[in-house]
Order: C-alpha cells, then structure tokens, then sequence
C-alpha cells in the first residue's frame, strides 16, 4: 500500500504507456481482450485520479506533506532531474481527463475503434500524453508529452481516412507543427537566459535576472505564451480548430476537447509560477484578457454563421476558451476557481455533444441539417464514405428519440449557461467573482465588458443552438428512429449526469476549486515542496 | 563565430517562414525541414559556443566546470530532432496521402480561384 502511495504520481503516464505498448503486440483479431485491456486501463488511470484528488486535498499528509505528490523520476534531486509534481490543479485536471477518456472509449468501442487500425493503441498514448502534460514540473518535458499527445492526435484525428479528414488532418498537423518549433525556440531561449528548465527553479531564478538577460527572459514568455495561445485555440490563432476538430471522428472530437484546455492549463500553471516573483508578465492580464475577449466574440459569431452542428461545436470549444482565458486575464485570485469550474463542465458538456451529434445524424441523409441553397453555393459532395453508413446491428434502447432530444436540450443548456444544470452555476459564479473582483466598490470597466461578452456569447449560442436544434429534429421529414446501443448512449448519459452532478454538489467542488486557486496564488507551496523532497537512494553512495 | 551562427541561422528561419507560406505541400514540408535545422542550431547555441571542450564531465580526478561545455542543450537538441525527424516524416505520409485524394498538391487540396 505504501509503494502504491509513493509511486501514485508516475502511474497516470506508466499504465497508459504500458497498455498501449501491449495493445500493438497483440493481434487486431483479439478484439475483446483488447478493448478490455484498453477499457481497464482508463479505469485504472480514473483510479488513481481519484486517488490524488484525495492526496492533493492533503489525505496522505505522512506520504505527501502538505498535499503536493513530487515524484522524482530519475532520482535526480530537483533543480536537475525531472519531476513531476501532482497538486490540486493538476490532480484536477487529470481526473477531468480520465472521465472525458472513459466515455470517448467506451462510445468507440460500439464500432469506431474498427474503422482504421491502431486506434487503442493511439488513444492509450493520447491519454500519456495528457496526463504527462497535467504532471510534469519541466519545462521540456512539457514540449516532450505535448508531443507525445499531438502525434498521438495525429493519427486519430486521421483515424478512418477520406478525403476530408486527410486534408482537414493536413491543416490540423502543419500549425501543430509550427507550434512546436515556436515552443522549441522559446524553451531554449528560457535555458539560454537562466539556465534552467525546472519549473520551481525558473521561479526563483526568473525574478533575480537583469539587463539583457531579462529582455531575453521576456522575449522567451512572448513566444512561449504565443505557442500556448495556438494550443488554447486564441484568436487569430484559431483558425486550424472548427475543421479539424468536425472532421475527426466523434469519439477523437470528444477527447480532442480537452486538448485545448492544456493549453489553457500550461498558460495557468506558467503564470502562476512566474507572476509573483516579479518575473515578466508575458502571461498575464494586459495580453490574455483582450485576446479572451476577441476569441469569445469568433467563437460567438462563429456559432451563429454555421449550419453544420459539428463545426458549431468547435465554435463552442473555441468560446470556452475564450471564457477562460478572459478569465484568466483579469487581475486577483478570486475568478481562477469558477474559471476551473466552468472549463471542467465545458469540456464535459462538449466532450458529450460531438458523440451526441453523430448520434443524432443518424436520423438522416447527408445535408439535411446545413440550408439547400447553402449545399449548392458550398459545392458540397456526399462523403458517402464507410464509416457514415447505418449498419450498426445491436438492441434498439426504447424512446431513443426522446433520449436524444432531452441530450441535445441539456448539451444545449450547458453551452448556454442556462440553469438548471452546472453551465449556469459555472458562468454565474464566474460573472459575480468578476463583478467583486475589484478592490474598490464599484466593478472595474474590465469586468463590466467581460460580463457583457460573456452573456452576449450565451445569448448567441442560445440562437445558433436552439436554430441547429428545431432543424435536427422537427423539421425532418424522412427521419429515422436511430438503433442506439448502450455502450454509445450510456457514456453521454453519464457526461451529462456528471454536470447535473457538478450542480448539485457545485458547493463542495467549488470550494476544492477555489482552494486550487488559493494554492495557484502562493507557489511558494510548489516550490518549496519541489526542492525539499529527497531522492531515495542518496546521492554519492552508489557503487564506483 | 557568432555572428555566422546568427546569420545562417536567420537565413534558415527565414527562407523556412517564407517556404511555410507557399501554397504547396512541398514546399511546406521543405520550409518545415529548413525551420526545424534552424530551431535545432538555435537550441545548441544557447549553451554558449565553445570550442574544443567535452560535453561529458570524466570522473576520475579533480572537475573543473569550466573545461567544459554546457551538456543540457546537446540532450536538448538530440531530442528535439529525433521528434522533429519523426513528425516531419509523418506530415510526409499525411501529404502524400492528401495528393493521392485531391489530385494535386496544394495545402487547401483544390487550386485557389484565380
């Protein structure tokens, strides 16, 4: 039990790893061991998210001193091996992932994972890579399971072929490409001018430079922050995601909406750390809250100028993170916690909607959904490829109309911000801490116009939302009654029961949350646990 | 030496930016290639240039830190080409197959209205 707590930290990236390494050995004709291994070793990763959920909130205080897990991975003290460190925000984080990956493999296993080769494989190693990224306290460890992630995202995002999805893919690859070497540059330049990549030791070392070394210092936050912002889907930056993320196959679009929000995470966890100590604020207000502003108001008049409900949603993902980065931007503490509650209901709520649609379009022939005379103006062809075929044999589940539809009201409600479900406590919460955040008595302009965005994009989904919703399921003349299996609706039931979940429970998460944001405020905490803990074999006592 | 470092490397970027911005897939994994050697000089430059000085510090005997060159940038490096060389060859794959479907090699798979 004790090696079970001491090693917790590394599990979330070893089990995925390891299972997918096993998954390409076996035999693609071993179907059933397959997925069960796959659909075991999500769950085993739920498990231990759980578990340091639990620890962050300080249940293991003997193992884990004040909450934060550090994990020494070559046993190298800290300055100059790699850690990786599980406090409250990345503990959040990767339960959110577990959940999110849970139901994305589950929906897949109904047929998805057959209509191309190596895709358990690849989910395994997305999930690696999300939950490396969540964990690490180095800078180029970082870069390396944002790779790890990404090329894994290569390879589902192209997951079934055709034409659009390999020219979409081509997009989708080329700016994660350039991406990376934008964050290549900036990390060597962040080495180059402190010499180190330590996350912990780049805080205490990046308040201490001057001169040349500082400017290098901010040039290195500018290209880093703007290789985030291409992750975090910003405007202008976001051009590659409603394409990409339409084309991809339902289940990939599901995980794929929490690839975003590590963006958002890096960007979090960067400018918690480098703030306070007086390093450069590349990362802060004066950048992040105009481009979360422009980004909601994309995203927004996105959503209403789509007819197509899968590229609806990736306006949706792109409003979310303009939302959050808003957010982010304004000034105190006080928004980080509804911050983090509104990206985990987002990423629920959207994970559940692209698995939802293709349901839902089951019910029809190609471009019912999308204007007659926009069909002939876009010159749109009947991708009649094989994976949009109808025969799925399985148990019809009762009323599948009526489950659909009450899916699409809640996914709907979610996105909008309407009570009852945690879409509205998010936003609430979110615009009353903006409309206190301000010393003085009176809201700043800031708030005021971020409040006004953020009910204008609610207004607008609203609209596009309710539009896309009457010409899905009323105005279809030749509609079907779908055959549903349980292992597709099931995983959307419980995405969607979870955000019920999260407004019921919205009083103790939230308070989780806004102690994650305390902890963010004061990474002292982070850093000081980063460089107390010992390695286990002690340094100079090992054999000549 | 420096200042030669510095210009081919910003030759490099800039003839890998403007090859980026071309329309056709080749020339866009051809700038990729010109990018990602800049990227890979770039990250071994930060640890200062030196000349004649061993990465890897010989542990018999007194060390003198100053003998040697910084080894973090050389891993550094290493790993950044090793995953640049894999996803370039990927992107490759992903042209070739967006040529096989589209017909002809341009980035949006259609030829732009002229």
């Amino acid at each position: 039990m004790n090696a079970w707590m001491t090693h917790l930290p590394v599990l979330p990236i070893a089990i995925p790893l390891l299972t997918g390494a096993l998954l390409v050995l076996l035999k693609e004709s071993r179907r059933k061991t397959r997925l069960a291994l796959s659909v075991l070793s999500v769950l085993a990763q739920l498990v231990v998210a759980v578990q340091l959920v639990a620890v962050a909130a300080g249940a293991e205080p003997h193992v884990w001193p004040g909450g934060i897990a550090v994990y020494l991975v070559g046993d190298w003290p800290a300055p100059f091996g790699i850690v990786l460190v599980a406090d409250r925000l990345a503990a959040v984080m990767l339960l959110l992932c577990s959940v999110l990956g849970l139901a994305a493999l589950i929906y897949s296993t109904a047929r998805w994972d057959r209509a191309g080769v190596y895709f358990l494989p690849l989910f395994q190693l997305l999930m690696m890579g999300l939950n490396g990224a969540f964990l690490t306290g180095d800078l180029f460890n970082l870069f390396v399971f944002f790779e790890v992630l990404l090329a894994a995202s290569y390879g589902l995002m192209l997951h079934g072929s055709g034409e659009m999805r390999v020219s979409a893919g081509l997009h989708y690859i080329a700016t994660n490409l350039v991406a990376s070497f934008l964050l290549l540059i900036a990390i060597a330049l962040v080495y180059g001018a402190t010499g180190t990549l330590n996350m912990a030791d780049l805080a205490i070392r990046a308040g201490q430079l001057a001169g040349p070394d500082r400017r290098l210092f901010e040039t290195a936050a500018a290209i880093l922050g703007v290789a985030f912002l291409i992750k975090a889907a910003a405007w202008p930056l976001n051009f590659w995601l409603p394409n990409a993320y339409a084309s991809a196959s339902p289940p990939v679009a599901a995980v794929f909406a929490i690839m975003t929000k590590v963006g958002v995470y890096a960007l979090l966890r960067l400018g918690s750390l480098l703030l306070p100590t007086g390093a450069p604020a590349a990362f802060g207000g004066e950048w992040m809250f105009p481009l979360g502003l422009a980004t909601l108001l994309f995203g927004t008049l996105g959503m209403l100028a789509t007819q197509q409900a899968e590229r609806l949603i990736g306006y949706c993902i792109i409003m979310s993170s303009g939302t959050l980065l808003a957010a982010l931007g304004m000034p105190g503490v006080t928004l980080t916690g509804p911050a983090l509650f509104y990206l985990i209901t987002s990423v629920l709520a959207l994970g559940a909607f692209y698995m939802l649609v293709e349901m839902i379009e089951r019910t029809r022939s190609f471009g019912a959904d999308v204007l007659a005379v926009s069909l002939e103006a876009f010159d749109l062809d009947d991708p009649e490829s094989p994976d949009r075929s109808d025969d799925v044999v399985g148990v019809a589940i009762p009323a599948a109309m009526a489950f659909l539809g009450m899916a699409f009201i809640c996914c709907a409600l979610l996105v909008a911000g309407l009570p009852p479900l945690s879409g509205f406590v998010a936003k609430f919460s979110l615009l009353s801490a903006a409309l206190q955040t301000s010393s003085t008595d009176t809201p700043s302009a800031a708030a005021w116009l971020l409040v006004a965005t953020v009910l204008l994009s609610g207004l607008a989904g609203i609209i596009a939302l309710t539009r896309t919703g009457i010409r899905l399921f009323w105005s279809a003349e030749d509609s079907v009654v779908p055959r549903l299996r349980v292992s597709e609706a099931a995983p959307v039931g419980v995405l969607l029961l979870g955000c019920l979940g999260l407004a019921i429970w919205a009083g103790p998460v939230m308070a989780y949350l806004n102690d994650t944001a305390l902890s963010l405020d004061r990474p002292q905490a982070y850093v000081d646990s980063v460089f107390a803990r010992e390695p286990v074999r002690k340094l100079g006592t090992e054999a000549p | 030496m420096e200042i030669i470092l510095s210009i081919a490397i910003g030759i490099l970027t800039a003839s890998g930016v403007w090859l980026i911005l071309r329309p056709r897939t080749f020339q866009f994994i051809m700038g990729l290639s010109l990018l990602s050697y800049a990227v890979n000089l770039f990250i071994f430059s930060m640890g200062r240039l030196r000349v004649g000085a061993a990465p890897v510090i010989d542990k018999t005997g007194d060390i003198d830190p100053a003998l040697y060159t910084d080894p973090v940038p050389q891993a550094l490096v290493l790993t950044a080409i090793v995953i640049g060389f894999a996803t370039t060859a990927l992107f490759l794959v992903v042209l070739l197959a967006s040529r096989g479907f589209a017909g002809n090699d341009h980035v949006d798979g259609r030829e732009a209205d002229l």
